[in-house]
């Protein structure tokens, strides 16, 4: 459903950030895109998304990314922004749930009823009418991540999702992400994060696809993950520490 | 919290004054919107001499406060530091114009002290009405009323956009502030040597969370066209409300009505 075949891209020239990146992701599937900081992670997702236009050939759903289909092609793809700060812009959760769909035709009373369901489902219906400055970090990155479900994506990318959470709040939103049918990719630093919530990882380095493969195959692999900078997940580190 | 946190704070407060349901809130944008330039525009159209007119006009504010429950001392603080500049604006009136134009004891009042005041009470009138306008009526909904009057999708998105951006701005400003004083602990404001640094940081950085911030409007569908700009219309309470107001402000400006409770009474 989605595929990336030979992908360049440079922000400026004569530094390439990916050279040639091809990898295909099918329905239902959860993807981990790791690689060191700097590795080009949130470029992909970008280049997804059609906010940098690179060379070579995205396609999601057949549909290849480009300006007249960035509408429909937004519409498939959900993103939860590393920042959530950024993300919700509205004074209120509610209203930030509403945002898309009222954007995409819906009534207010039908956004509404949407936005009630995603809350529901979610655990968090309490911070319905709370505004948005006034929430701890934890509680917005969960609305954060319903105004995203509100417009019904059929997949998710999620930006460093547990990015400056605590336990608590970390924990609530990798059971979350588990629970969610979509088809989702996911950028983290946090291995274990990404072993806990997704079957395949894809592991960018030197500007190409440096691994790809399953998510214990390759978060097992110390050599690989310390090539690009990585450690091991803790719970395979054991004895290490 | 430093300085811009405490702006950015009470930036953030005016959004929750708009979401009050006071009688003033139910009323659509549209009316209310039309009603404050109306307001504004019969205001500053007085005579300059024209003290007893201007402060006649004081009626639509008051009016405001009371039905709106906001307290008229929100409105002075949240104003506090534009009303030094209403004053401002007429200061050298008294200096440049020194006839008098009436002897209170024996201390003679100039022509330049009355435009002065009059400058001061038209600009806190405006101000008054337009903060009303904002603590009444929510930005989203003003935009849409302005979408409905024709202007522009692209320069109403913008209104939008400061709006929010502004709030972006001041966010960087207290983080950056607070990462200068802390490696300069002691230290009052920021060195002028840093001023274009610090600025140019600002810019950057402020450029790159709206460019976050436009993007995440877009990804959830954002097109230019506003969410409820069909609901922005007006229903009968609304035009009696904006035909009520009209009316007054137009009575406010052509009667002189203090000269007539005066007379009254004389
Ligand atoms: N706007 C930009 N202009 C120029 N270069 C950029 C820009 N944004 C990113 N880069 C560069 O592109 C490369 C990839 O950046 P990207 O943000 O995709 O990395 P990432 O894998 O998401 O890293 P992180 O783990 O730190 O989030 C980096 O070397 C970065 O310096
Ligand atoms: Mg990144």
């Amino acid at each position: 459903m989605i595929e990336f075949r030979n992908v360049s891209f440079a922000y400026e020239k004569n530094r390439p950030v990916l050279s040639g990146i091809s990898f295909h992701i099918d329905e239902g599937e959860n993807v981990g895109l790791i690689g060191a900081n700097g590795a080009g992670k949130s470029t992909v997702m970008k280049l997804l998304l059609g906010f940098l236009q690179g060379e070579g050939e995205i396609l999601v759903h057949d549909i290849p990314v480009c300006k007249d289909t960035l509408a429909e092609i937004r519409k498939i793809c959900g993103f939860v922004l590393q920042n959530s700060d950024d993300q919700m812009f509205m004074p209120t959760v509610l209203e930030d749930l509403m945002f898309g769909p009222v954007n995409y035709g819906m009534t207010k009373q039908q956004a509404e009823r949407k936005a009630d369901e995603v809350l529901a489902g979610l655990d968090i219906a309490y911070l319905k009418n709370r505004y948005n400055h006034r929430i701890s970090g934890g509680e917005k990155r969960m609305a954060a991540v319903a105004s995203v479900l509100a417009m019904e994506p059929e997949v998710l990318l999620m930006d460093e999702p547990t990015a400056a959470l605590d336990p608590y709040n970390r924990r609530m939103i990798i059971n979350t992400i588990r629970k969610l049918p979509q088809t989702k990719i996911i950028t983290s630093h946090d291995l274990d994060m990404i072993l806990d919530t997704c079957t395949r990882v894809i592991l960018i380095g030197g500007g190409t696809v440096a691994a790809d493969g399953p998510a214990e195959e390759i978060l097992t692999n110390k050599k690989l993950l310390e090539a690009h900078r990585l450690e091991l997940p803790l719970r395979f580190s054991g004895s290490s520490i | 919290m430093n300085r811009a946190e405490n702006a950015l704070y009470e930036l953030n407060e005016m959004d929750e004054l708009a979401n009050g349901n006071s009688p003033v809130h139910r009323f659509s944008a549209l009316a209310k919107l039309l009603v404050t330039v109306i307001y504004i525009a019969v205001t500053m159209s007085f005579d300059r001499y024209d003290l007893s007119g201007v402060l006649m006009m004081a009626v639509y504010p008051y009016v405001l406060f009371q039905l709106s429950g906001i307290p008229f001392r929100t409105c002075i603080y949240k104003m506090r530091y534009i009303i030094p500049l209403i004053a401002f604006v007429g200061i050298f009136n008294p200096l440049l114009d020194r006839t008098a134009f009436v002897t209170i004891g024996r201390v003679p009042l100039s022509y330049g002290w009355l435009s002065f005041a009059v400058l001061f009470a038209k600009g806190m009138l405006a101000i008054s009405a337009s903060f009303l306008l904002a603590a009444t009526t929510r930005i989203d909904a003003v935009c849409a009323a302005l979408r409905k009057l024709r202007m522009p999708a692209e320069i109403v998105t913008v209104i939008l956009l400061m709006y929010r951006y502004v709030s972006v701005l001041v966010e960087e400003v207290g983080v950056m502030s607070n990462a200068y004083h802390l490696r300069a602990p002691g230290q009052k404001g920021i060195h002028y040597s840093a001023w274009g640094s610090f600025l140019g940081q600002l810019l950057l950085r402020s450029m790159d969370r709206a460019q976050e911030l436009y993007a995440s409007m877009l990804l959830r569908g954002y097109h230019g066209e506003f969410l409820y700009t069909a609901e922005a219309g007006m229903a009968g309470r609304d035009w009696m409300y904006l035909l009520t107001w009209t009316a007054v402000i137009a009575l406010l400006r052509s009667v002189p009505v203090i000269q007539i409770i005066g007379n009254l009474f004389m």
